[in-house]
């Protein structure tokens, strides 16, 4: 009975603010390139006479979100003393927020996977530091120890904290893809750099006790993380198994959860106010705030200026970056630019492990591509051909030759169909079955003969072309 | 009322642990010390406590750090410019 396992899920968010400096000294944020330890100050280490100072623009940024998100800004926030110990925290305890986070309430719009418009609810937004970096080292033989970078220590967060309201993995991913194209489009974050967005997961069966899966550094590893988990809560409720309410670690590499061991409780943390904090009072900095034009807003602009398809408009608005690089190419053939770019460059993209910012920069060559699609100068499948040597040369090399250069140099261009005539009268004389196939009215008989066509002339052949010449030596 | 189980647990919390030939005294020392606040509790407070200091920032301005020599000055053993501490999974 599918109606016994029905999926509970809820997120937290953490996001790096990409301000200069950190949360609460002066110390560099832009610190991944460089050695351990060496963007740490006084504040950031947790030595004794050390006064945290909050850094004015990441209130800035954290209110931003909270206003893009639909969140009530209360009166008046405080931060807290988060106690635990442990080597990533120098001071074993990490400022956070508790009882008075910056932002309540507010909303994400996604589909559910019946592509209905579903509203899911937020909790709360706060502002937080971000631990240290451990990493874990030794051998069996030799012991096991822990290095320790703080350089990432006092990086400021927010924590989006998310009602539990999602049922489907795939549920969940939309919420991330959506929460990440905001942050991107409010310009206070940066998705390339790792780590900037975290995601831990409460995941429950309805009537059973939940589970809250942390470590999930990719944002794509949270679907991989939560199937995994859905089954294996499953199985364990059909083995007449209890679920134990607890932490448990997602192994990116290996796709699965493991206990934490956890024994550490909400009370654990004894929450108490940060005497060296005084309270923040910003709730009528909010009116003054001007946001962009957001995910939602463009994906309407972008079906109303350029006329496309709601799919086409919502892939291509799910990303800065996309959006940006469709609209300098979109000239070229708004209808024409927003398939070759949603769907095939898209997944060409996705294949090689690209971003289409490693594309941006060539804009232009793509819309040549387009264009010469465009004009019948080249099939689509030589089109193809030709999109996917020119990425891996911008893979390769970060530059490639153009388009038609490419055309030229492999012979890809589209030849008329006349100059095929032979070679489709001998396909034809060779599959004498096909031809009573469909004759006989089998459909899809021809497609093997226009097939064998594209294979015998690399591509340059048009199929509709060939379609209605073997329909006249038919004579139909 | 702390109890010693609470003086276990809270000392667990810190990775410590505490000697059982100890545990009656520091159980003690607790409780010595919340009494103080029951002290406290018997001022009177004129007015309310509302807090005057609020919002108070700094801009977001990158200052010098530490070079990596001193900010490991505290640590023994550091290796390749990480701190060193014991095994924690
Ligand atoms: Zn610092």
């Amino acid at each position: 009975m599918a109606e016994e396992f029905q999926v509970i899920i809820g997120l937290e968010v953490h996001c790096q603010l990409n301000t200069k400096s950190k949360l609460f000294c002066g110390c560099s944020a832009d610190f991944r390139a460089d050695a351990p330890n060496t963007h740490v100050c006084p504040v950031c280490l947790g030595l004794p006479g050390a006064l945290p100072v909050l850094n004015k623009k990441a209130v800035e940024y954290a209110l931003k979100v909270a206003k893009a998100l639909n969140c009530t800004i209360p009166e008046e926030g405080e931060f807290c003393r988060k106690n635990y110990f442990y080597p990533d925290l120098v001071k074993a305890y990490q400022i956070t927020m508790g009882d008075d986070p910056l932002a309540i309430g507010g909303y994400i719009e996604i589909e559910d996977d019946a592509g209905n418009p579903k509203v899911v609810n937020l909790t709360r937004i706060h502002v937080e530091e971000d631990p240290g970096r451990l990493v874990h080292m030794g051998n069996k033989e030799r012991g096991y120890y822990t290095l320790v970078d703080y350089n990432r220590s006092g990086i400021p967060l927010i924590e989006m904290v998310t009602e539990p309201e999602m049922s489907s993995p795939k549920e969940a991913r939309r919420l991330l893809n959506k929460l990440r194209a905001t942050l991107e489009y409010l310009d206070v974050f940066d998705p390339e750099k790792e780590g900037s967005l975290r995601v831990d997961a409460n995941i429950s069966i309805k009537g059973h006790e939940r589970v809250e899966i942390k470590n999930i550094t990719s944002y794509k590893g949270v679907e991989k993380a939560l199937t995994f988990e859905i089954t294996r809560q499953k199985n364990l409720i059909r083995r007449g198994g209890r679920i134990v309410r607890e932490t448990r670690h997602f192994q990116e590499g290996k796709g699965t959860t493991t206990s934490a061991r956890s024994k550490e409780t909400a009370n654990d943390y004894r929450y108490f106010p940060e005497p060296d904090l005084p309270v923040i009072r910003v709730a009528d900095w909010v009116k003054d705030i001007e946001l962009p034009e957001l995910p939602d807003a463009r994906r309407d602009r972008f079906m109303s200026q350029y006329g496309i398809a709601v799919n086409h408009a919502r892939t291509l608005t799910g990303d800065l970056k996309l959006a940006e690089f469709y609209e300098t190419i979109a000239p070229v053939g708004a209808a024409l630019a927003a398939s070759w770019t949603a769907d095939i460059l898209m997944g060409e993209l996705n294949y090689r492990d690209m971003h289409v910012s490693e594309v941006a920069g060539h804009a232009d060559q793509f819309a040549e591509l387009i264009g010469l699609v465009r004009d019948k100068k080249i099939t689509d499948k030589a089109g193809v051909e030709v999109l996917r040597v020119w990425l891996d040369a911008l893979h390769t090399e970060a530059k490639s030759e153009a388009p038609s250069a490419i055309v030229e140099r492999l012979g890809l261009a589209r030849e008329s169909g006349e100059s095929f005539r032979g070679i489709v009268e001998a396909i034809l004389e060779k599959n004498p079955q096909a031809v009573a196939d469909h004759k006989a009215g089998k459909k899809g008989a021809l497609n093997f003969i226009v097939g064998q066509v594209m294979k015998e002339t690399k591509g340059k052949s048009d199929p509709r072309e060939i379609h209605a010449m073997i329909s006249e030596i038919l004579g139909e | 009322m702390i109890t010693e189980e609470d003086v276990i647990q809270i000392a667990g919390l810190a990775d410590l642990s505490v000697p059982q030939g100890e545990l009656t005294a520091f159980t003690g020392s607790f409780n010595a010390i919340l009494e103080y606040f029951d002290i406290l509790d018997t001022l009177e407070i004129e007015g309310s406590l509302e807090r005057k200091l609020f919002n108070v920032f700094r801009e977001d301005e990158v200052t010098e750090s530490l070079s990596q020599e001193d900010a490991l000055k505290n640590s023994h053993n550091p290796e390749e410019g990480y701190i060193r501490a014991p095994k924690v999974v």
